[in-house]
């Protein structure tokens, strides 16, 4: 029988399925880190049981942790609480943590792929519902709350029941100026931030077969955004060879082998899913959202919707939303004042966003009344990046090269936005609040919050580019 | 461990807002915590305060308007969007509320109710309006949700609607069952399963 992707891995991992209820469904990796982990190793205390599988979880501090002077002790006691209690939960417990200090610290979702550790055919689960990235690999990722996080270090299991399956082929070629983060927000944009509520997601088709893993992994990180359950990407040559050589990549005959295996691991051509949604890349212009959850972005060229386009019931939400973005219906998004800039977060912090960003910046300057803070997604991409020379792009352009850390994509840690004011952010989450109490921020790609930090108003790159 | 929960018989608390995100339920500056007590009164904690200070509830928010109370709280489709926080789900707990109703849920938000005894009831957008209006026309009406029998209904009129809930997730609830005690006594299939499915080029 013809099985999906998805199926594909689904079926290597159930343990047992329980009559009219979930399956008992196998973990292959765990991520944890100091926020949704530590009420869950109280647990394990409580009821006396060891972590089950220490060899197949791998932790890291990234949301608490400031992003300048890393080696001095975090100054807000809360959080270096938070981050002392992972410490010591991992010395008791025997897993191996990526500390701050340690080379490969950074955000949850940006090592694990950097370090080899995700890898094509696995399952792979965090406190964190962005875990989705990982699907970029042809992993089934994503993201659990505490008491799933406990049952996965006691068990190395879950209670899972199987979603529908979605399939979105995007085919075509991208405009100038366009890039996966666009794809991604017209995506949410065309079915709302609900639109993949209990559906696993394959993004397919020409457009993402040609993107680089960098790219893939911005697209299955937002998958989150409408709801889905988890996004992926079958594995193929661009994925093998960033895997390659990592630092926990197979090696050798082994190598061979797991290749051998992960080429196996795609939609069979008949392959039925429950929904499909086809996309064209020309349709794609650069995107901004206007509102306050990630479906709610237009074209940069684009509009607000106005009132009458909004269906009546949905209109006090809609008012609701408009009103803490200051923002008016109708309004055009372009020459919108910005205050911040903020390059970072799980979606769009890896070294191919930095070095697009230096590439367009390179010999520009930042706006006058403007701060602008580029933070890499890892300690590896900060060095990567000094060693190519990027911070020097950086600081030239007035930008300010940060530590790494999920530092102003949630607003827990010292980097927030001010109440009001503007933020055009790279990270996946404009809710209310997110980036800081009252902070009003537009997502858009590294491209265009580049030159919205050049101009100080929300522009269209492509006028740059 | 948790508490079973299976009829509840309550006033409502109505937020008739749509694609409430986990982030509006417990604002991440909350999560720094390491227990699992105290979220509730931080919940909605931006919505409920001006300028963050709890000498100043915003009128407008039925948390603060004295008209509402009780164990049910009904909410606009969507609800539970964005972040895995389990804190969400405790937030609401511990504020008190056993059910949340909505026409909508996002899926990490309701398995991290069910793991905490906290029923997310699944309605039409029909009765979602309806349970709106007559709370918001009466604040004493009352809700009767009773698991067992898998039915929502408003006292007063006998209007009701059945909503689904998985067989196993059911049991868990009506006898205060947890997944991880499940998990545990399944060691040995555990086991088995490793043995069988070790890939040779993992170590």
């Amino acid at each position: 029988m013809s099985k999906t992707l998805f199926d594909k891995i689904w079926d290597r991992h159930v343990v047992k399925t329980i009559e009219g209820g979930p399956s008992v469904f196998y973990i292959d990796r765990h991520f944890i880190h100091e926020v949704t982990s530590p009420q869950a190793f109280k647990g394990l205390q409580n009821r006396g049981l060891p972590v089950f599988r220490p060899k197949q979880v791998v932790a890291t501090a990234d949301h608490n942790v400031p992003t300048i002077n890393q080696h001095l002790p975090i100054r807000e006691e809360l959080s270096r609480r938070q981050v002392e209690q992972l410490k010591k939960n991992c010395a008791d417990f025997g897993i191996e943590l990526y500390g701050l200090g340690h080379p490969f610290q950074g955000i949850v979702h940006v090592i694990g792929p950097e370090l080899g550790i995700t890898q094509p055919g696995m399952t792979i689960v965090c406190g964190d519902s962005h875990t989705s990235t990982h699907g970029a690999f042809g992993t089934i990722g994503f993201g659990i709350g505490t008491s799933e996080v406990e049952m996965v270090l006691a068990t190395q299991c879950l209670m899972q029941s199987k979603p529908k399956l979605m399939r979105i082929n995007v085919e075509g070629s991208l405009n100038k100026g366009v890039v996966s983060k666009d794809i991604i927000l017209h995506i949410i944009s065309l079915i709302s931030a609900s639109g993949a509520t209990g559906y696993a997601v394959e993004y397919a088709g020409s457009t993402i077969r040609n993107l680089s893993m960098e790219a893939r992994m911005t697209i299955c990180n937002m998958s989150i955004e409408m709801g889905a359950r988890c996004g992926m990407i079958a594995p193929d040559e661009t994925t093998f060879n960033y895997i390659k050589g990592r630092t926990f990549a197979p090696r050798g005959s082994d190598w061979d082998k797991a290749v051998e295996d992960w080429k196996t691991l795609y939609s069979d051509e008949d392959a039925v899913f429950d929904s499909e949604l086809n996309v064209r890349a020309e349709d794609i212009e650069p995107m901004i959202t206007y509102g306050t959850n990630p479906g709610m972005g237009v074209g940069i060229t684009g509009h607000i919707p106005a009132l009458n386009d909004i269906e009546e019931k949905d209109r006090p939400s809609f008012e609701k939303s408009l009103h803490y973005m200051g923002l008016t219906p109708g309004e055009e998004m372009k020459g919108k004042k910005v205050d911040y800039v903020f390059i970072g977060s799980c979606t769009n912090s890896r070294i191919e966003d930095l070095r697009m960003v230096a590439s367009f910046v390179k010999g520009k300057k930042k706006a006058a009344d403007i701060e602008v803070w580029v933070v890499p997604g890892s300690s590896q991409v900060e060095k990567q990046a000094i060693k190519e020379g990027l911070n020097q792009v950086f600081e030239e352009a007035g930008f300010m090269l940060r530590q790494s850390g999920c530092s102003a994509c949630l607003g827990m840690n010292e980097d927030k936005i001010p109440a009001g004011k503007y933020c055009i952010s790279t990270s996946n989450r404009n809710f209310e609040g997110r980036q800081g109490p009252g902070a009003r921020t537009m997502l858009a790609s590294p491209l265009t919050a580049a030159a919205a930090a050049i101009t100080g108003i929300v522009t269209d790159v492509r006028e740059l580019i | 461990m948790g508490k079973a929960i299976n009829i509840i018989k309550s006033r409502a608390v109505p937020i008739a807002i749509e694609n409430i995100d986990t982030d509006q339920i417990i604002p991440a500056r909350f999560l720094k915590a390491t227990t699992r007590e105290g979220f509730g009164k931080n919940l909605f904690r931006d919505w409920r305060y001006e300028n963050d200070d709890e000498q100043k509830p915003k009128p407008g928010f039925p948390l603060n308007d004295p008209k509402y109370s009780g164990k049910i709280l009904i909410a606009g489709e969507n609800f539970g969007c964005g972040s895995s926080r389990e804190h969400a789900a405790w937030a609401i707990k511990d504020y008190g509320f056993d059910v949340v109703v909505s026409s909508f849920f996002a899926d990490i938000f309701k398995n991290n109710a069910l793991n905490n005894f906290l029923l997310p009831v699944l309605v039409s957008d029909a009765f979602l309006r309806q349970l709106f209006k007559a709370v918001e026309e009466d604040p004493e009406t009352l809700i009767e949700v009773s698991l067992e029998d898998q039915y929502i209904k408003i006292v007063a009129t006998g209007a009701r609607e059945s909503f689904d809930i998985n067989h196993y997730k059911k049991t868990c609830l009506l006898n205060g069952y947890d997944d991880i005690d499940y998990l545990l006594n399944m060691k040995e299939e555990i086991e088995a399963y490793e043995k069988n499915h070790a890939l040779s080029y993992r170590s």
